[in-house]
């Protein structure tokens, strides 16, 4: 257990390395510098620049370039943003961050509380009216473009109807308190559901079919010949082994999660992560685009590290070699 | 006689061929698919609008005899664009798939076959494109780009695409090259080039065709997806996610549900079908994958 967790984590220090050069190396493809774009006083002479660049190492070797971007991004320090003048990345991030937080956790919490009671039944009753609606429903949500699913709820649930607001995070009036967040959450609804609608169409299927596997398992079989209830055999022996895979399965499906994120908050005009990611790619504001990139990067990869260390810990047959 | 043993032995793709044709589901998604094929390649005999060209006098017009759907924002008529947005949706998904499959197969091929030094390399390079999801790499690649064409835009959904069906071929290479037959076409002598070509692929082309048809249905979500938010093909050109892209506009989004909605439910139908066909197939090149 131990030995695979270290190996594991050692995999994980190449994989950060690698994906900080692919970083570096987009962030070097992007056209210009600090200078370029700022008018330049022309009774200023050229020659200056050229110092300015020298002194913040511009013109230095590619690996030494790459050695103290590196370290500046362990630190936190992601550069000054060239669209907000003078903004931190690091501030405009921390601005926003937490509403993708809040968002994802909302979406992810829809898709347990529907998919797996509705995977568990489906498993029960294989073939039955309510299995074929969440086969069908499955079917519909993986191949329904999340954006379009978007419209069509603001269109239906917040034009016609008039139940959620269709953007934003707060109406701004409820300020602190309990107020903020009912309103928060209110505002939540519609961006959480359409965000989460592939997780739940996928964690479904997934959810149905270990569930039949474990059903179909001996221990079951023996936890019913020992007289055990119902209730217990399902919640306590198969319920634990089935959803085993689905919350490995979150792990990896973390990065579809923030890709889903990015869309959705663009239609909800919702101001987290997603959205100054666009918006900074229309203005082309690349410190901002290069910092997200490499912090959806690392999300993704510490998500996938936690799955794996998760997996070996509550499955123990499971070995890396 | 031979007749006979031809009835009783039959070859494993006239088999998968026989099931997939039993599968009423993926047959009805083939007709429904050539069916809006049909629309798009028919586009200029169904309409009389140019899907590019605006009236400025017509914008956001209701739907009337002249325009089934209306216009849109441009004054633009909403049926051809949806007509014309069908070819270029289409025809961005197929080359895209089309390119990421040649990528995937050959580098693939590549690694399973030869192993060592060469495979570890591939796949060293494709952890580090899967290290970034797909929708942030080619937003990152397209940021850096100062116009995106349509070629320009296939090429970057098939350089940021490609590994997965890079390791599902090396996969499958890796199993079959241990394969007698492998072995016994190397002892007379094959080259490299002939026992890929003809004895490897041939034998691994059930999985490469299953992936390759539901990877379309994915490239046509992602074109219409990087559309939408307006990173994708360039306007004015007609594509379903362009059109969806009006109605981020809450003007359209609610007074002319006949703009948006039918080329959303033309990708979410198209996406349907593909998905349906490629499960078909599944199903019929391995009948042990049906749960």
């Amino acid at each position: 257990m131990y030995a695979y967790t270290i190996r594991r984590v050692l995999i994980f220090i190449p994989m950060l390395i690698m994906l900080s050069i692919i970083v570096f190396g987009l962030a070097k493809a992007a056209p210009g510098d600090p200078f370029t774009g700022k008018i330049l006083d022309p009774t200023v002479d050229p020659e200056v620049f050229e110092q300015q660049r020298e002194a913040l190492g511009l013109n230095d070797p590619i690996p030494v370039q790459y050695a103290r971007w590196a370290s500046a991004m362990a630190t936190g320090d992601f550069g000054t943003s060239m669209y907000y003048k003078g903004k931190s990345v690091q501030s405009l991030i921390q601005e926003r961050a937490l509403n993708t937080i809040y968002l994802g956790l909302f979406s992810l919490a829809i898709t347990i509380l529907v998919a797996i009671p509705i995977g568990m039944y489906s498993a029960r009753n294989p073939y039955s009216l309510l299995d074929y609606s969440a086969t069908t429903f499955g079917f519909m949500g993986l191949a329904i473009p999340n954006f379009f699913f978007g419209l069509v709820a603001i269109y239906l649930l917040s034009i016609k109807l008039g139940w959620f607001p269709a953007q934003g995070t707060i109406s701004g009036t409820e300020i602190g308190g309990w107020e903020e967040w009912k309103s928060r959450l209110h505002h939540m609804v519609l961006p959480g559901i359409t965000l989460g609608l592939a997780g739940t169409a996928s964690y479904m299927r997934y959810m149905r079919s270990e569930m039949l596997d474990v059903l179909k398992s001996d221990y079951i079989r023996t936890a019913r010949a020992k007289g055990m209830g119902e209730r217990n055999i399902l919640y306590k022996q198969a319920l634990r082994n089935a959803i085993i895979p689905i919350i490995t399965l979150m792990g990896f499906e973390f990065g579809a999660l923030l890709s889903g994120a990015i869309i959705t908050e663009q239609v909800f005009n919702y101001p987290g992560i997603g959205t100054l990611f666009i918006n900074s790619i229309m203005n082309r504001d690349y410190p901002v685009i290069m910092a997200i990139t490499l912090l959806l990067g690392v999300a993704i990869l510490i998500g996938n590290l936690l799955a794996d260390i998760f997996y070996s810990l509550v499955d123990p047959r499971i070995r890396y070699d | 006689m031979p007749k006979n043993i031809n009835k009783a032995y039959k070859s494993p793709f006239q088999l998968a061929k026989e099931r997939f044709l039993k599968n009423k589901l993926a047959i009805a998604s083939i007709f429904f698919l050539l069916f809006i094929i049909g629309a798009a390649i028919f586009a200029p005999f169904l309409t009389d609008h140019d899907p590019k060209k605006g009236d400025l006098l017509l914008i956001e017009h209701a739907p009337s005899e002249e325009h089934i759907l209306g216009t849109d924002g441009s004054g633009r008529d909403n049926f051809s664009r949806l007509l014309y947005g069908a070819r270029i949706s289409l025809t961005v998904g197929f080359s895209a798939m089309i390119f990421t499959l040649i990528i995937g197969v050959v580098t693939g091929a590549i690694a399973g076959y030869y192993g060592g030094i060469i495979d570890n390399l591939l796949m060293r390079l494709t952890d580090l494109v899967l290290a970034l999801p797909f929708l942030v790499l080619a937003l990152t690649i397209i940021a850096l780009l100062e116009k995106v064409t349509i070629g320009i835009f296939v090429t970057i959904i098939a350089i940021t695409s490609w590994p997965t069906l890079t390791r599902i071929v090396r996969g499958s290479f890796l199993s079959l090259r241990e394969q007698e037959f492998v072995l016994g076409a190397r002892a007379i002598g094959a080259t490299d080039r002939r026992i890929i070509f003809k004895h490897v692929i041939p034998n691994a082309i059930g999985p490469i065709i299953v992936n390759a048809t539901l990877m379309m249905a994915t490239m046509i979500i992602a074109e219409s997806a990087l559309s939408f938010i307006g990173m994708g093909i360039p306007q004015p050109n007609p594509t379903w996610g362009n059109m969806l892209s009006e109605a981020q506009n809450i003007r359209i989004l609610r007074n002319h549900p006949e703009a948006w909605i039918p080329p959303g439910l033309g990708i979410l139908l198209t996406v349907l079908a593909i998905n349906f066909i490629g499960d078909g197939l599944r199903d019929a090149f391995d009948p042990k994958s049906n749960p």
